[in-house]
């Protein structure tokens, strides 16, 4: 008798104990296709958005080597235009801190530490060119290369100087300005030539194969990028930060994306909605296929969770509403009446809960890395 | 009746059962350190965080920095004493102690297993564990075969009561007639061998289980108790605690309480069980000894018997306190804890706090993740409790950076079982001026539903 119930529970916890990873194909007609979800957001969102990225950085890159040859304000314009041009793909890249964009940076924002940390912290560019000695790979030059430190290099004017231009002819340190802006577009194509290499040559089965369920499965991570871009990228940086909704003594117009450029903030801050809306509702990336596939939306309503999906695309167009009244220049908006700036971002904070609360909760994905035991 | 009681308190039993649960318990315990420790969850869990969630009347238990590791250290120890029998009394004593000190440190990680192995490991500190098989006996060149039979009894009590109060708890309309919240739980573990794919999306599978859960919490202690039925029972504890180990991420617990339940088997089931280890021992060729044979005796029984009858009474009342409480148990989740609840809901919460100068009306909101960690946040986003603690915590620490006029407001929403999130908490409410009491919250919103059931 023992015996038996020795044996039985030696059997059934061995059971219990292997029964972690070794699924081969997930693809059942009556489960909710997994693969087919991470296959279109691979193929038909992430994928087609990273390589967009990589020939507007190209056009950035040919556009500087133009410049340089001729630093004319036409040529410098030029820049800018290339420059707004790879920053709107960029809002839809963002969210998708997935493989080697994951493993750049270390951080929780990985591949953004690279490419998108305002405001730019001028003083760090300007002490970098005048004594020649950086490296835009330490985490001290985070908030001083990507798109905001372009931004500065081209719209900026800095100390001393009278207009954007003069940092590349008649200031004491136009050739160390003219370097830095080579290494600031060489490190985001370099950058963004690893993610897609990695994408192409083995991440893109790996992520789509890896269907558990668990926090490292595909599907998690992708869940928690959302949510984390939605909350972070977009309602925090770029709303509610410069609305002054997270500190003591009114608006931060510093802190807004984009504040050399200046009327560009709002336009950027859409595509940043576009690329959650798009994500949320499977919709191909810049119509490279005409139809939406399998994504968030289509999981809810496979749970039956048509109403959320409603409430959440409701909001989301809430949110979009809220940001069309703003001026497209948001550092205007905060002097002309930042109030309206701080119900926008009440707006777009209604979605917050219906992503990190229901949303969670009907997916049933780990919003977090902890793996403390349950009850 | 008194007569009954008398004699029934005189009668004796065999030891073998209460050494094999001293083992096992041992073991068990000793695992658990092991485990938590290695998994880094004594730095993460107690070390890291800025703030502690203290239990009201507990404020005062507080982690204590890299010390903190010397308690586990501890805790181990004692657990390894209470497993070979060495100084058993003042082991288990410590072991209680020192794990009740562990568990009231922040209320972040409550779990009712926890709560569990306290209760149990305070019942141990009255019972004659190391009677029988123990280095305690061996030093003392005595052992005591027989042990009075409610030392055994008691376990059995208290395993029958945590079994039967969880399948109470089950009898509500969102579990039985909704099969929440397994409904959400079960179809994200498609990636399980074999069932993964074909049964966890199923909606009867769903109400089977639910059904099955209840059913088999109700009956399990009798079950267990019944010898015809016995054998039968262990494989379904078995077979319950290795599923549930399988679905959800409840660490060393399905173990220990598959370990416990052997408890119910006969005095010669232990026996052999004993005989394995003694066959160990022998094959490590110790000296030994032979021991004299004595029945045991309580010498403060008439102290002891009326203490634990007291216990018990509170553990059959206390999980009933809710009833005092206006509003849905499980949306105020006043007296909700420590009450054998086990896997009842899925809750989820965001709150958002909001700083307010009441003089110039000037306001920010905070970052939780500046002052706690993501575990943390989780945990407080959906218990009252934890938001007012979190509240005053705020408060104080931004009068302390010089803020003026302050106070708390929350923007909170939960969403329970699969309901759309509601508002939590009146955003109107100052919770800076509201105290902790066991009084009712009149703070939390109204659950805009209902849950029939106890």
């Amino acid at each position: 008798m023992l015996k038996k119930i020795i044996l039985f529970v030696i059997v059934v916890i061995a059971i219990s104990c292997s029964s972690s990873d070794d699924n081969g194909s997930s693809n059942n007609d009556d489960g909710f296709d997994r693969t087919a979800l991470l296959t279109n957001v691979a193929d038909n969102i992430i994928m087609p958005a990273f390589q967009d990225l990589q020939s507007k950085l190209a056009s950035v890159d040919a556009a500087t080597t133009s410049f340089i040859t001729d630093k004319s304000t036409a040529n410098l314009d030029a820049l800018s235009d290339a420059w707004l041009e790879a920053y709107k793909v960029w809002q839809h890249v963002q969210i998708y801190n997935l493989g080697e964009a994951d493993n750049l940076g270390g951080g929780e924002r990985g591949f953004v530490s690279f490419f998108n940390i305002y405001p730019v912290t001028v003083a760090d560019i300007e002490n970098a060119v005048n004594t020649g000695s950086y490296d835009l790979n330490t985490a001290n030059y985070h908030d001083a290369q990507g798109f905001p430190a372009l931004d500065f290099l081209i719209h900026g004017v800095a100390t001393n100087d009278t207009l954007p231009l003069d940092k590349f002819t008649t200031n004491s340190d136009f050739e160390g300005f003219t370097t830095y802006l080579t290494d600031v577009v060489n490190q985001m194509i370099t950058l963004n030539t690893a993610i897609i290499n990695n994408w192409e040559s083995s991440f893109r089965s790996t992520f789509i194969a890896n269907t558990d369920s668990g926090v490292n499965g595909s599907f998690n991570k992708l869940a928690n990028d959302i949510v984390y871009s939605y909350e972070k990228d977009f309602r925090a940086q770029k709303i509610g930060i410069p609305a002054g909704i997270f500190s003591n003594g009114g608006t931060l117009p510093e802190t807004v994306e984009a504040f050399y450029k200046k009327d560009v903030s709002k336009e950027l801050s859409l595509e940043a909605l576009s690329g959650i809306e798009n994500l949320f509702n499977g919709i191909p990336y810049n119509s490279v296929s005409s139809i939406s596939g399998s994504s968030f939306s289509v999981y809810l309503e496979f749970l039956d969770r048509e109403d959320l999906v409603t409430e959440i695309n409701n909001q989301f167009a809430a949110g979009r509403n809220a940001i069309n009244s703003l001026n497209d220049d948001y550092t205007q908006q905060l002097s002309d009446n930042s109030i309206q700036m701080t119900a926008a971002y009440d707006i777009i904070q209604a979605a917050v809960p219906k992503l990190k609360v229901d949303m969670k909760q009907a997916l049933n994905f780990v919003i977090d890395y902890v793996d403390g035991d349950g009850d | 009746m008194l007569a009954k009681l008398k004699l029934y308190l005189d009668s004796n039993t065999n030891a073998a059962p209460l050494a094999v649960f001293r083992i096992g318990f041992g073991v068990m315990m000793l695992a658990s350190i092991i485990r938590f420790w290695s998994l880094g969850w004594i730095d993460k869990l107690y070390l890291q965080p800025k703030f502690q969630f203290s239990y009201y009347g507990f404020q005062w238990v507080k982690p204590i920095g890299s010390y903190t590791y010397l308690l586990f250290a501890l805790c181990g120890l004692a657990a390894l004493f209470i497993l070979i029998g060495f100084k058993y009394r003042i082991a288990i004593i410590t072991f209680f102690l020192s794990f009740t000190y562990i568990e009231l440190m922040d209320k972040t990680t409550y779990l009712n297993h926890y709560y569990f192995i306290s209760v149990l490991s305070f019942l141990m500190c009255f019972l004659p564990a190391n009677a029988y098989f123990s280095v305690d006996a061996y030093l003392k060149k005595t052992h005591y075969k027989q042990i009075p039979k409610w030392t055994i009894d008691i376990i059995k009590l208290l395993l029958g009561t945590v079994y039967f109060y969880a399948g109470l708890a089950k009898l509500n309309s969102d579990w039985l007639f909704k099969a929440m919240p397994l409904k959400i739980w079960l179809p994200s573990k498609y990636d399980i061998p074999i069932i993964g794919q074909t049964l966890m999306h199923k909606e009867w599978f769903h109400f089977a289980m639910s059904w099955s859960g209840m059913l088999y919490d109700l009956a399990i202690p009798f079950l267990l108790l019944y010898k015809k039925t016995r054998t039968l029972a262990f494989v379904l504890v078995v077979i319950f605690h290795v599923f549930t180990r399988i679905l959800f991420p409840i660490g060393m617990f399905p173990y220990i309480m598959i370990i416990s339940t052997l408890i119910f088997f006969d005095a010669n089931v232990h026996e052999k069980i004993l005989n394995v280890f003694r066959g160990v021992i022998q094959s490590l060729k110790l000296k030994t000894r032979r021991l004299s044979e004595q029945s045991y005796f309580y010498s403060k029984r008439k102290i002891i018997i009326p203490i634990l009858a007291l216990f018990f009474v509170v553990q059959l009342v206390f999980p009933w306190r809710y009833v005092l409480y206006p509003n849905e148990l499980f949306w105020t989740e006043e007296g909700y804890r420590f009450s054998w609840r086990v896997m009842l809901m899925e809750k989820a919460g965001y709150a958002n706090f909001k700083i307010v100068n009441s003089e110039t009306k000037d306001f920010f909101y905070v970052d939780n993740l500046d002052f706690l960690t993501p575990f943390q946040e989780k945990q407080m986003s959906f218990q009252p409790d934890f938001i007012l603690e979190y509240a005053h915590y705020l408060g104080d620490h931004f009068k302390s950076q010089g803020h003026q006029n302050v106070q708390v407001f929350v923007d909170c929403f939960v969403a329970l079982n699969g309901r759309l999130s509601q508002p939590y908490i009146d955003p109107n409410v100052d919770l800076y001026q509201e105290k902790e009491s066991f009084k009712h919250k009149n703070w939390i919103l109204p659950f805009n539903d209902e849950i029939k059931g106890l």
